[in-house]
């Protein structure tokens, strides 16, 4: 049988071995991999290698350096404090319930800027379209993009098409860009998470990314689940108006879903996030998907879901204005920053227990955005 | 959920809790290994441990089908891979499993035609949809997923599909049970039994734990009730000095087990005489191929495979680790030569594995404990 119980206090030799471990952790990651996989896209540990590792250290600069969902150009104190960003999709299959890839491209660069805390107020957006594409296909994503630009208040100024030849693109790609003016209301910026500091999510999660995986028809599974793709910016002038600059970070929750930002985030602020299970919302039938296919909600994309850090004594009003802007009225404080332990995210488990909620390893499902 | 949160109640998790501790001798150490993969994933998902008390320590087994393939076998996988008319198709968990230069994934990333199923039926159906190409299905998976590799088999069979084959790297929970336990070393006082394959073997195969070795057996659910109840139920067992095989999931598994199942599996596999496992070196008898009525479907007959072995490096210590004899950082290259990203054993392999966690999660515990 058993020794006697370990002594509680750790030995010499295990905290340098901690210490090691944690000296190997913060330093900046290397890109070492030999070919691009799939996990490269995916959101997760992979991704940031790809970007912390090699792209930004290749571009430099002050306003990569933040790695915010959209960079602000430096124009000189006086000018207006302008944001920029660009995103490309190349989602499968191209229409799915509750949206397209055109709605998603103006979608996800608005809501990136919006994130910034800026209204989207141009746009360029570039086709690459697959020899043999359906013109009528072609046709309705050009009236979504449309459409999506119009409800947003951006106008598209520019743009590029490219064909190429069949077998090299999957029907469509789109890349997207966008300009706008940084809202005076706000300051945010992911180095500002502050221990007490509220975590709210806009709505129930991880509904793109299961409408998607049920929509490409793999699993014989049928569920109403529709993506969730939608214009942010409601939910963002809301939240600055109710708590302006106790308002201090805001991410949409895409690939790698809300675990990946809460890891970001916890990373890029050093400090410690503690989420509690119980209070995410996650509809019924996202949940018993998940449950079938073996996935966390936490790790599945949104299209239409931010995250938002504000000042403890803003709680309160943050989550009432949220919750009146359509769309948001299941938003819901989900859990706050800590002190301890840095660059860590732990879930209080609806069970009663703990554990820590890691970064994404690999890639659940390429090609969701 | 109905019939799924009601085995995740909050409340009656911390009334066991409670009985639990009620069952302890606070003077006493008790170690009990979950054998299955299964459990230790429910256990981290749910924070079951965070309900134990400090003296009831958890120990990961060997039962984690993805961690225990050797390099070699993940090499013989890739090389097949790497053949044009191949279609390899695996479960998504295998395809990050490091073999000696690269994973299957990164085989994908290099040109080779991988792809993931959720079924091994769904395997045979992309060899139904490409009869001009070999679909390979990488087999893995203890005798949880080995019946419905030998179902598919027998369907290809019944079809004619030729060119569908199966590399098996089907294994067997009792012998390397049975190499722990015969450890001379070995710190442990129970074990969880093993509730899916126990679903197909029944709870008859584990008597020899209690009759051979003197340790309690508890057959568990993978819910967090179903495990905090199979940890009381070896605490009793252990307090009360009883010693035997008891069957916490009686809603799933049956004493006898599940007897087509290990119809069909007997016509489809037989024992291998030996098979590596990573970690635990070659153990008699412990895996399964296919028997010759089934030789045509075989992959390692049909393709030519390095079929070199692999070593573990010799520092690695997982055997022990899994023994319960050292902790993971008391391994001579744990963190240093052995990391999640550059894995050389086992127990670092997968998420789920003893190292892995405590890498990834050492600096919580510390901080559980301040608190």
């Amino acid at each position: 049988m058993s020794d006697a119980a370990p002594t509680p206090t750790r030995t010499r030799r295990e905290e340098r071995v901690l210490e090691l471990i944690e000296t190997a952790r913060s330093k900046r990651p290397r890109f070492r991999d030999e070919h691009i996989t799939l996990a490269h896209g995916a959101g997760g540990k992979a991704t940031q290698t790809l970007i912390e590792g090699l792209l930004v250290p290749a571009f430099g600069g002050e306003a990569l350096q933040q790695l915010g969902d959209a960079g602000r150009i430096p124009l000189g104190a006086q000018a207006p404090r302008l944001a920029m960003t660009s995103d490309s999709f190349v989602v499968s299959p191209l229409r799915f319930p509750g949206g397209s890839i055109g709605e998603l491209a103006v979608n996800g660069t608005v809501n990136d800027l919006a994130m910034a805390g800026a209204r989207a107020s141009a746009l360029t957006v570039s086709l690459i379209l697959e020899e043999g594409l359906d013109a009528d296909t072609l046709r309705a994503e050009v009236e979504a993009i449309a459409h999506a630009a119009r409800d947003a208040g951006a106008e598209i100024v520019g743009g590029d098409t490219k064909v190429v030849q069949r077998g090299l693109a999957d029907g469509m790609y789109i890349c997207t860009t966008g300009v706008g003016t940084v809202d005076p209301r706000a300051r945010l910026a992911p180095q500002q998470l502050r221990a007490g500091d509220r975590i709210l999510v806009s709505g129930p999660i991880a509904e793109h990314g299961t409408a998607i995986m049920l929509a490409r028809g793999q699993f014989d599974l049928d569920a109403e689940i529709a993506s969730d793709t939608c214009c942010l910016w409601p939910a963002v002038d809301a939240l600055l108006d109710a708590a302006g600059r106790e308002l201090h970070c805001l991410r949409d929750a895409t690939r790698g879903g809300v675990a990946s930002v809460l890891n970001e985030l916890a990373r890029a602020s050093h400090v410690g996030v503690l989420v509690r299970e119980a209070e995410v919302p996650v509809r019924p039938v996202v949940a018993a998907a998940s449950e079938l296919l073996g996935i966390d909600p936490m790790y599945v994309a949104n299209e239409g879901r931010l995250v938002a850090f504000v000042a403890p004594d803003a709680e309160d009003r943050a989550l009432q204005a949220l919750r009146a802007v359509a769309g948001c009225e299941q938003a819901a404080v989900i859990g706050e920053v800590t002190a301890e332990p840095p660059g860590m995210v732990l879930v209080a488990t609806a069970f009663g227990g703990r554990r820590v909620m890691d970064q994404l390893v690999g890639d659940p499902l390429p090609r969701i955005c | 959920m109905r019939f799924v949160d009601e085995y995740r109640d909050a409340e009656l998790g911390q009334a066991l809790a409670g009985e639990i501790l009620a069952a302890v001798d606070p003077g006493r150490h008790y170690k009990v290994m979950e054998v299955c993969g299964g459990h230790t994933h429910s256990i981290y998902k749910y924070g079951v441990d965070d309900l134990l008390p400090a003296n009831v320590e958890l120990v990961h087994g060997p039962g984690c089908p993805v961690c225990v393939i050797p390099m070699g076998r993940v090499d013989d996988g890739i090389a097949i891979a790497h053949d044009e008319r191949v279609i390899l198709t695996c479960f998504g968990d295998m395809l990050r499993v490091p073999g000696s230069h690269q994973t299957l994934l990164e085989a994908k990333a290099g040109g080779a035609d991988v792809r993931m199923v959720y079924s091994p039926l769904d395997a045979l159906r992309i060899a139904r949809e490409n009869p001009e190409r070999e679909v390979v299905f990488f087999a893995i998976g203890f005798e949880t997923t080995a019946p419905s590799t030998a179902l598919t088999l027998q369907r290809a069979k019944r079809e004619g599909i030729r060119n569908f084959s199966c590399v098996c790297n089907h294994v067997t929970i009792v012998p390397p049970l049975r190499a722990l336990l015969e450890s001379p070393d070995l710190r442990l006082d129970g074990f969880l039994g093993p509730g899916h394959v126990c679903t197909v073997v029944g709870a008859r195969p584990l008597r020899f734990i209690p009759a051979d070795y003197g340790r309690p057996v508890v057959i568990s659910g993978f819910e967090p009730l179903d495990i905090l109840q199979s940890i009381l139920m070896i605490l009793r067992q252990l307090s009360a000095g009883r010693c035997e095989v008891e069957n916490q999931y009686k809603r799933v598994v049956p004493d006898e087990g599940n007897l087509r199942a290990l119809e069909v599996m007997a016509e489809v596999f037989e024992l291998r005489p030996h098979f590596e496992w990573r970690g635990l070196g070659f153990i008699s008898q412990s895996a399964l191929r296919l028997s010759d009525a089934y030789a045509d479907f075989d992959a390692e007959q049909r393709f030519s495979t390095p079929g070199v072995r692999v070593a573990d490096p010799k520092a690695c210590q997982c055997g022990e680790v899994l023994k319960g004899v050292i902790k993971p950082w008391e391994c001579k290259v744990f963190g240093t030569g052995c990391t999640p990203e550059h894995a050389i054993g086992t127990c670092m392999v997968s998420p789920e594995g003893a190292c892995a966690a405590y890498y990834n999660f050492g600096r919580y515990a510390r901080q559980k404990e301040a608190v």
